[in-house]
């Protein structure tokens, strides 16, 4: 099997998806001749022409809006908002149309899509280059939010939720665009949305995780192993609708358990998560939950490793939960 | 399609279409102002508080008596009449040389049937908001030629991209009274399944779109849609209708430029009503017309008379066939007037005089039309009252069957959410269904 980054591996997805399927199209700022600011879709002009790969006007919500209105005629779009910081302008089409779409007509009409933005910290983006928005989309009924960790899931994600006829939102964890490297089966293939997947087995206590923030759950749990203490590692996959069965079944096992994401705390997805889990799965819990999140502040540029919820974060709340009678 | 066509009945009328490219000079827009459709040729603007500055003015003539180098670099070049309006219709009955669509009398009178239709609705509905018995209704008062000739100017085949004031566009395309009344319920037998407010209906089958209450959103999707169809090679466009207010949304910029960069053929159609809400036209821009904003974008602007069935009629037509010749969108503008309320949550009194309704109430749409009919001597008073007669039977009769119909299910709020119900909502749906409200046999 050919080893590929997570660009390799969404540029592949994409390439297969509009070989196999002449409605799927491209479009956004800067993805057709320059092949996107991280070079996502190189290539892929050259390859479907200008028709199916559009460089559009800086106008999120044209993008979007016009992308709906593709969506409704058949064709399958594939949008691309270039960092998720720049979502906002488009939210209304989100918010009150896309994820909307097919309630509001009673099935008549449907707008099934794939939005892809690159998300997170961890490049020297401050504010505006590495913000983490998930909680802003899981909120909303009627959407699906997907956020993989490696290009095999990247790719396998990434075809499963164009073929899938929901409004999907595919937040690319930029901070391991080109380290998060792994073997990628040729060809098609598909990752089911909706399934989290167990990454790292362990009895004590359970991490959930998703994204860029999974390496650094996994080196504190490396850290952690050397001070006696098993994590197991849950990389939830897709946010949303969130495989709670996957995360019920570790959290029974640990007792214990930690989320952690990149965004800020209050009003966060693991708010939604733990909430999750105390309403299931609260007998089983030895320990009070613990989110390790970014603080309530806006992303700072240069304390951004301080503010993200890196492993020097994790490594002593997984130590503190795990003893915490 | 309808017989005829868009194809071969688009006659290509030139003037209809000025060039793109031409900046105007100042004043003001407001419809109820405005001085082309008052008939009144060259007369100043004037509002209802007497006659108002222009507002360039100053600028235009400081520039012309002071050298200093900032008026150079702000040249004003100014056109005296770039966007005039296009009218057909006269008051009574008669048609302006060089702009007769050519309809067939048999298609005015069922464009008249469908005019009288809209019309007698708007009232019963409100009639019927006002008992209580509907929540809410969104009228069209004064504005049926510019909604329905528009959606007759198009292809049927063509997709409309609704605001949420142009329910006599869907009746046209072929919408059921009854599904239209039972929208207004919000009964099981609605479309939609009372997920929305009413006068949110929705009619694929007639190529007519899903209504949103959120100003301008329909526009970008609009573009998308006729983008979808010139990417697969298929002669289609859209209409998008939105009101003189749209013109201020993030929407409306977006869409008028995408489609414009990339010849989207898509006819924006402008409703300037005067109003949006208690807003008057002139608070949404410091242009004179809005037509004039197409230049902007590099796409044809065009004002029509929205009160006159045929004008109306005649542009879409020429904006359509523009569009099939590969030309791109066009931006009519079609000066009409909100005789009602925003809605029926909405007191115009408090805001307008009615005097000012005086002026556009003689430019009634209808009257024109009817006084054509009658000069070619096939409508009478009484085959037009007879008409009203089996308006309000079908109308009796389609409440009465929707107020029988009972609510949507309960289950049936967490339908079409997903294309398949998710675990969470599965979970939600048991909650509901065994609770309080369901054993009380909701």
């Amino acid at each position: 099997m050919p080893l590929m980054n997570m660009v390799q591996a969404i540029n592949d997805a994409l390439r297969i998806a509009m070989r196999a399927d002449r409605r799927v199209v491209l479009l956004g700022e800067d993805v057709g001749k320059i092949g996107g600011v991280f070079r996502v879709t190189a290539g892929l002009s050259d390859e479907f022409g200008a028709d199916r790969v559009i460089d559009t006007p800086l106008t999120e919500n044209g993008i979007i809006g016009a992308a709906i209105g593709m969506a409704l005629y058949g064709i399958v779009p594939v949008p691309e908002i270039q960092f998720a910081d720049f979502f906002w302008p488009a939210y209304e089409q989100v918010v009150n149309e896309l994820s909307k779409y097919r309630y509001r007509s009673g099935g008549e009409y449907s707008a099934g899509m794939v939005i892809r933005t690159p998300v997170g910290g961890g490049i020297k983006g401050g504010h505006y280059h590495s913000q983490h928005p998930e909680a802003q989309f899981v909120c909303i009924p009627g959407l699906k939010v997907v956020c993989p960790s490696s290009a095999y899931d990247a790719k396998g994600l990434l075809l499963a939720a164009i073929r899938d006829p929901d409004p999907v939102i595919f937040f690319e964890p930029k901070r391991i665009y080109r380290a998060a490297k792994g073997e990628v089966p040729e060809g098609d293939y598909t990752v089911p949305l909706g399934r989290a997947q167990v990454v790292r087995p362990g009895r004590d206590v359970t991490v959930l995780a998703y994204g860029a923030m999974l390496y650094e759950a996994l080196d504190a749990a490396a850290k952690a192993q050397r001070q006696g203490v098993e994590c197991e590692i849950v990389d939830l996959r897709t946010i949303w609708p969130v495989d709670i069965e996957t995360i019920l079944e570790s959290v029974k096992k640990t007792g214990r358990v930690i989320v952690v994401h990149e965004a800020p705390r209050t009003g966060g997805f693991g708010a939604e998560l733990l909430t999750l889990i105390t309403e299931r799965a609260f007998y089983h819990l030895e320990a009070p939950p613990v989110r390790v999140t970014g603080f309530d502040t806006p992303f700072p540029y240069t304390l951004e490793s301080e503010y993200m919820p890196l492993s020097h974060r994790i490594l002593p709340a997984v130590l503190d939960v795990a003893r915490s009678a | 399609m309808r017989p005829g066509g868009v194809e071969n009945r688009l006659r290509p009328l030139r003037s209809i279409l000025p060039a793109s490219s031409i900046p105007s000079a100042g004043g003001r827009i407001s419809p109820r102002t405005d001085s082309d459709v008052s008939g009144v040729p060259n007369a100043e603007p004037s509002t209802r508080l007497g006659r108002i500055q222009d507002p360039h003015a100053a600028v235009r003539s400081s520039s012309l008596e002071t050298s200093d180098s900032v008026s150079r670099l702000l040249p004003s070049q100014v056109a005296d009449e770039p966007y005039p309006v296009v009218r057909s219709l006269r008051p009574d009955g008669t048609i302006e040389p060089g702009f007769d669509p050519g309809l067939d009398p048999s298609e005015v009178l069922h464009l008249y049937r469908h005019l009288l239709l809209t019309r007698t609705l708007d009232e019963r509905l409100v009639v019927l908001q006002r008992q209580g018995r509907i929540g809410f209704h969104v009228g069209s008062l004064g504005e049926e030629a510019a909604i329905l000739g528009s959606t007759y100017g198009v292809a049927e085949t063509d997709w409309i991209f609704p605001c949420y004031r142009e329910f006599g566009s869907a009746l046209l395309r072929g919408l059921s009274l009854q599904k239209f009344i039972d929208n207004m319920f919000g009964n099981a037998n609605d479309t939609v399944q009372g997920r929305q407010m009413p006068d949110h209906y929705t009619c694929r089958e007639k190529c007519w779109g899903s209504i949103s209450s959120p100003v301008g959103t329909q526009i970008t999707q609009a573009v998308g849609f006729a983008w979808g169809a010139k990417i697969e090679g298929k002669n289609l466009a859209t209409l998008a209708y939105f009101g003189d207010g749209a013109t201020s949304t993030p929407d409306f910029h977006s869409g008028m430029n995408l489609a414009a960069v990339f010849k989207i053929p898509t006819i924006f159609f402008c409703r300037n009503n005067g109003w949006a809400i208690s807003v008057p036209s002139d608070r949404q821009t410091a242009t004179r017309t809005f037509a004039e904003k197409a230049a902007a974008y590099g796409m044809p602007g065009v004002r029509v008379d929205g009160n006159d069935l045929f004008a109306v009629i005649l542009v879409t037509r020429e904006a359509r066939a523009l569009a099939a010749r590969g030309g791109g969108p066009t931006l009519i503008e079609a000066l009409t007037y909100r005789m009602g309320g925003h809605s029926t949550s909405d007191d115009p009194d408090r805001y307008r005089g009615r005097d000012d309704l005086v002026p556009w109430a003689e430019k009634d749409p209808l009257g024109r039309v009817r006084r054509y009919l009658e000069r070619h001597g096939v409508l009478t008073k009484r085959d037009e009252e007879q008409w009203i007669t089996e308006i309000d039977n079908s109308f009796r009769r389609a409440v009465a069957t929707a107020e029988s119909t009972p609510q949507p299910s309960l289950s049936s709020m967490f339908d079409d959410v997903y294309a398949n119900l998710p675990w969470h909502l599965v979970e939600q749906r048991v909650q509901l269904l065994e609770g309080p409200r369901a054993a009380k046999g909701h």
